[in-house]
């Protein structure tokens, strides 16, 4: 399946740094399928009232977010025995013989121009009945984010987990054209409405997400040099926080959002800190000799979980953030690097190479027990949704990365693709209040 | 491979630059006479890295470099920002080696790339207006910040044969890009061998 219209709107809340619209959009594909997902019916939703053509595929789009979690499957829409929209008009029977536990009707009115009402309901094909049925306003500029909305009801209503397809990710564009350029942008999950945060000359590194997803944390060497930045999406106001000597990177927020880890060698080589985003005041959790990078905050916020080969090879480790002795995590393989959390903190998610491959896995605290989600041999940087069910990581194909989703089952892989330039190190952003 | 004929003219075209305005700035600190800077520049063993005696007059312009083709280095006189310059452009000298390569998770030195980094330590050493910045790299295996503390780690090794060398600290700055920056695009043994290296980027100021 592929959605390949371009997209035109904007977010006004986001006035970023460079202002075009990166019309290149991402594209998906399934890339495996899913055997025991449930099958779910999404009809195209009725826009006959409207005097103007209705600028997006509502039903698509929600499809296409429900496939992605791997928990449900959408029906293909030539293969969809009927077209209702009312629940009333619905023969369940129809849908039943076709195989079908659910179905979503839906239609949208247009109270005044541009404003429009959307309708839709939920039914449950087996018990003949309706589980769920919402009316939301919504204008030309958010109709995408409407209808990840959509699809949070639906996949909540079902799966009984809160849905994540109204977030946003963030990640790192390489162009390859002549003037490479790196961009730093944020997107939808589906990755579309991708805007630019940042565009530079020189690399772009290791985005990560304030709590309140209002601000981005990130590594630029636009000076030639590394340095860390903080800067506010709506405003793109940005402020340089760290540029010592040698390394200042891998910036990590605190769940609280009032610290950063870091990793600075201006005492030597490279070592864990954490800094008061306020008073800048820094605090150093590491002091050896070897490679400690990449931290990131245990959910409680009393721990740091970082990667150090001081035993020889990059493993995981963690320290509590009054410092002290490290605890080793990670014992099989040669190279497990890159941790990111789930949000309860009973998954590590993280690259781990293995006779030379480079795969993404997740080792279960409760159990101790670790599992390789992917199965290619260049994958890197995962990162967990915020409701802890996918996974989204990066993978080279070919001389470009690509953005793909996992089920944190490992059992449907989806990927972002892209038209243009080598895409990496995307980092899913939390819950927002809206 | 690719860009090495690029950062060749690119760093030609800096090197023209940085003549330029040496050549400018070394007229100015002769007439502003004395012995302003004091450290190191200027001495005038063939093989380098000897401190030898401080020629007065011309500031930081390390006159008396090792005449890598004079032999006795009585014959350069004068400019010399001009003689880091040639050394620097002589094709066929040790110092137009400038990447020095790693293995896979590693920033140990082969012996080969020792005596290379011997070679650029005592020209450092023996002229002050030369700085030399380390750009240290790896190849794309593994994770982007674990390369980055890597290239960091290789920068590290080049610097300190250059120090040891008698290169003074000033002269010496390091980066690491990890793997950002590749030289070759494949993703196998041939193009990852050749982006685990530190560049040695000069400027003669």
């Amino acid at each position: 399946m592929q959605l390949t219209k371009p997209i035109t709107y904007l977010f006004a809340v986001f006035m970023l740094v460079m202002v075009q619209s990166a019309n290149a959009a991402l594209t998906i594909d399934i890339t495996e399928g899913v055997d025991g997902a449930l099958p779910i019916a999404v009809v195209p939703f009725d826009t006959s009232s409207l005097t103007v053509k209705f600028p997006v595929d509502l039903a698509q789009i929600v499809a296409s977010d429900l496939n992605r979690s791997g928990v449900l499957k959408a029906m293909g829409r030539e293969q969809l025995p009927a077209t209702p929209h009312y629940s009333k008009q619905v023969q369940y029977a129809r849908w039943r013989n076709a195989g079908q536990d659910y179905l979503v009707v839906g239609r949208v009115l247009e109270k005044t121009p541009g404003l429009y009402t959307i309708e839709f309901q939920l039914l449950d094909v087996l018990k003949q009945k309706q589980l769920v049925g919402r009316s939301m306003p919504a204008k030309k500029r958010n109709l995408r984010s409407r209808a990840h909305q959509i699809s949070d009801f639906i996949y909540e209503q079902i799966t009984g987990s809160r849905g994540a397809f109204d977030t946003r990710i963030a990640f790192v564009r390489a162009q390859k054209d002549a003037a490479r350029k790196y961009v730093l942008q944020v997107a939808d999950t589906d990755g579309f409405n991708a805007q630019n945060v940042l565009e530079s000359d020189e690399p772009i590194m290791s985005p990560s997400w304030s709590p309140d997803g209002k601000s981005l944390a990130y590594v630029s060497f636009e000076s030639m040099r590394p340095e860390i930045f903080i800067q506010q999406l709506a405003t793109a106001r940005r402020t340089k926080v760290s540029g010592f000597r040698g390394i200042n990177s891998a910036p990590s927020w605190s769940p609280d959002g009032k610290h950063l880890a870091l990793v600075l060698s201006k005492d030597g080589s490279p070592d864990i800190y954490t800094m008061n985003t306020s008073t800048r005041r820094l605090k150093r959790l590491t002091e050896h000799r070897s490679i400690d990078t990449e931290p990131v905050w245990t959910q409680d916020g009393r721990a740091i979980i970082f990667t150090s080969d001081r035993s020889g090879s990059p493993q995981l480790y963690e320290v509590s953030v009054d410092g002290g002795r490290p605890k080793r995590l990670t014992f099989e393989g040669n190279y497990n690097a890159a941790a990111n959390l789930s949000p309860d903190g009973r998954y590590i998610a993280m690259v781990h190479g293995d006779r030379g491959q480079y795969k993404i896995a997740q080792l279960d605290r409760e159990t101790g027990n670790l599992i390789v989600l992917t199965d290619s041999s260049l994958d890197e940087s995962p990162s967990f949704s915020p409701n802890g069910k996918m996974l989204l990581y990066a993978s080279t194909r070919g001389n470009n990365g690509f953005l793909f989703a996992v089920s944190i089952d490992g059992r449907a892989k989806h990927k972002l693709s892209d038209q243009a330039g080598d895409i990496r190190e995307p980092v899913w952003g939390p819950f927002e209040s809206k | 491979m690719k860009l090495n004929p690029g950062i060749k003219s690119w760093l030609l075209v800096a090197l023209v630059a940085a003549f330029v305005s040496a050549c400018a700035s070394t007229q100015e600190e002769i007439s502003a006479g004395g012995d302003g800077a004091p450290v190191d520049q200027s001495q005038s063993g063939s093989s380098g890295s000897v401190d030898g005696s401080s020629i007065g007059g011309s500031g930081a312009a390390a006159t008396g470099l090792d005449g890598a083709d004079g032999g006795d280095g009585t014959a350069i006189v004068d400019s010399g920002p001009m003689t880091a310059m040639e050394l620097l452009e002589e094709p066929d000298s040790e110092l137009a080696n400038r990447i020095i390569y790693f293995e896979y998770d590693s920033a140990k030195l082969s012996s080969e790339s020792i005596a290379i980094l011997e070679t650029h330590g005592n020209f450092i050493a023996g002229n002050g207006e030369v700085t030399v910045r380390l750009e240290g790299h790896g190849d794309e295996r593994g994770s982007r910040e674990y390369n980055i503390a890597l290239g960091d780690r290789r920068a590290q090794s080049v610097r300190r044969v250059l120090l040891f060398q008698g290169a003074s600290s000033d002269q010496v700055e390091t980066v690491s890009y990890g793997e950002e920056k590749p030289m070759e695009l494949g993703h196998d043994d041939a193009a990852w061998s050749k982006n685990r290296r530190v560049e040695l980027i000069y400027t003669v100021n």
